[in-house]
């Protein structure tokens, strides 16, 4: 039970919600088992990012972030970790660790696992 | 101006939803209440209706089309019996949660098996905590009057519900009446216009239908559902005074017969209501006080206002055209919330059930007699040697004075 105190007689009937877009006020980032990292800088084993956006194209939460026309990455607060995006990544620059291994790092930022567990 | 056709109780409907003119029905056939789909889709192939007729592959698919269509923002009717409404069941309870006011006709028959397609209650008790409002027609007239009004009650502000309009399969629903319809413009004018609420079809302003609710707000929710529930009484009853003042016959929530001075009183619902006010009038004549209700509206139940009515008998009989299997005594619904009612409304006399009519097994005068008779001689002696009495069951009478036989030997 949430702490919101609406009361019975105040809602709309029937459970509906009459608000749209209000999905991302909910944070399911917390469901995610595995998280996606992109690969931003070309390395001797793995491409970069070339900013293609199939990824943005194909997330079913619209989780990958494009902020005026730049892509910034995974919006971690709504991530699911699906893994979608590494599956249609052309560039094949998208990799999913265990998110035990961002515990130390705390929730909601993007980051690189921790050195000694990768 | 009014007109008098020769209709049965599903010719009846099928006018009823001529005039309602729904914007959407979907259907599937079933015994007995196929004759509905059936006339209202010859209205549409003569068009004479501007509904879209939703042909769906099963019960479960029309109560859904229904609840899609009525999400839309549309006025939508349908018609099920039986193992049709019983194939709905989920959905039932989702039409009623969305608060969606789709009216249902309801052709009361047995649930199989064996396979039966005559009259009994089973289908519609079994649906009877779904959230529906529940009325029950005695006759074609009733049938076509109570759908009417059903479309006014549900889609009232302060109910928003789902209504289920019953008759009896067969005996009335292929029963040939004189029908008084109304015309077509007091009709209109009674039904009046329909304003949805949140509907999904209004894209200016999307809205979600059937979200998550869980442990969070699901509580407040049904009891919100409850609330319609039970401000549906009082607009049930506006809306049958309405009716009356409109076109000369006023609804309530039952019907009373000879209750002023009855000492003893029947408590039965459609059809066989007339079977039994048949019966009555011969034991009038005989000097026998005897008295009748017939429920008209099941759910919400009247319990305060049907103790009140009982108030002045010495005992009453109870007849359930259907059976909730394991409940106290096996009894009835009827009889089971009847009871309830009186401990709440502390009406302290003997009401004993009679279950009876059970896939269609006829009900005749003389057995009715024979109830009134039995609740004569409970009102004089205060006893009774049964709660529940399987009415024209072979093998019952044999099974029974075996066990008096044995409660006398012990």
């Amino acid at each position: 039970m949430s702490n919101n105190e609406t009361r019975w007689q105040d809602l709309p009937l029937g459970g509906v919600i009459p608000t749209p877009g209000n999905a991302v006020e909910y944070d399911t980032g917390g469901w995610r088992a595995f998280r996606p990292v992109i690969n931003w800088e070309k390395t001797p084993t793995q491409k970069a990012c070339s900013r293609c956006l199939t990824c943005w194209l194909y997330c079913p939460e619209s989780a990958m972030l494009v902020v005026e026309g730049e892509f910034k990455g995974v919006d971690l607060d709504h991530c699911k970790g699906c893994g979608i995006c590494v599956q249609v990544c052309p560039s094949r620059c998208i990799t999913m660790f265990p998110e035990s291994q961002f515990a130390a790092q705390g929730e909601g930022r993007e980051g690189q696992p921790a050195e000694a567990t990768r | 101006m009014n007109k008098f056709m020769a209709l049965d109780g599903n010719g009846a409907v099928a006018e009823a939803m001529r005039q309602i003119n729904p914007d959407v029905v979907p259907a599937y056939p079933i015994t007995p209440s196929t004759a509905i789909p059936q006339a209202f889709a010859q209205y549409m192939a003569d068009g004479v209706v501007d509904t879209e007729f939703v042909p769906v592959e099963s019960e479960h698919s029309a109560m859904s089309a229904c609840i899609g269509a009525s999400a839309a923002g549309g006025r939508v009717m349908t018609a099920t019996s039986a193992n049709g409404l019983a194939l709905m069941w989920e959905m039932l309870y989702i039409a009623a949660s969305y608060r969606l006011p789709i009216v249902m006709a309801d052709v009361s028959r047995a649930l199989s098996g064996p396979v039966n397609i005559h009259c009994d209650h089973s289908d519609s008790m079994g649906a009877r905590d779904t959230g529906w409002i529940h009325l029950f027609s005695e006759t074609a007239q009733e049938a076509y009057e109570n759908t009417l009004q059903a479309v006014r009650i549900g889609e009232h502000m302060d109910v928003r519900l789902p209504v289920m309009v019953m008759q009896d399969g067969f005996i009335t629903s292929h029963t040939m009446e004189r029908v008084t319809i109304y015309d077509d413009a007091s009709v209109k004018t009674f039904i009046g216009s329909y304003t949805p609420y949140y509907p999904l079809l209004d894209i200016d302003h999307p809205v979600t239908y059937g979200p998550l609710d869980l442990t969070d707000y699901y509580f407040e929710h049904k009891r919100a559902q409850i609330e319609g529930m039970r401000n549906a009484k009082h607009v049930i009853l506006d809306v049958g005074a309405e009716f009356g003042r409109t076109f000369g016959r006023t609804y309530g929530l039952f019907d009373t017969y000879q209750m002023d001075d009855a000492d003893v009183a029947i408590v039965v619902m459609a059809s066989t209501a007339g079977t039994a006010r048949y019966a009555m009038n011969a034991l009038r004549a005989r000097g026998v006080r005897a008295g009748l209700i017939k429920p008209r509206v099941f759910r919400p139940f009247p319990a305060q206002e049907l103790c009140d009515a009982l108030r002045n008998v010495k005992a009453v009989a109870v007849m359930d055209r259907s059976v909730s299997f394991g409940a106290m005594n096996n009894g009835g619904p009827l009889w089971l919330e009847m009871l309830a009612a009186a401990q709440l409304h502390k009406l302290h006399i003997p009401i004993v059930d009679y279950v009876y009519g059970l896939g269609g097994r006829e009900i005749k005068p003389s057995q009715i007699e024979n109830v009134y008779q039995d609740l004569a001689t409970i009102a004089e002696t205060g006893e009774f040697a049964q709660p529940v009495t399987y009415l024209g069951v072979r093998g019952e009478e044999d099974h029974q004075s075996a066990v008096q036989g044995a409660l006398l030997a012990a």
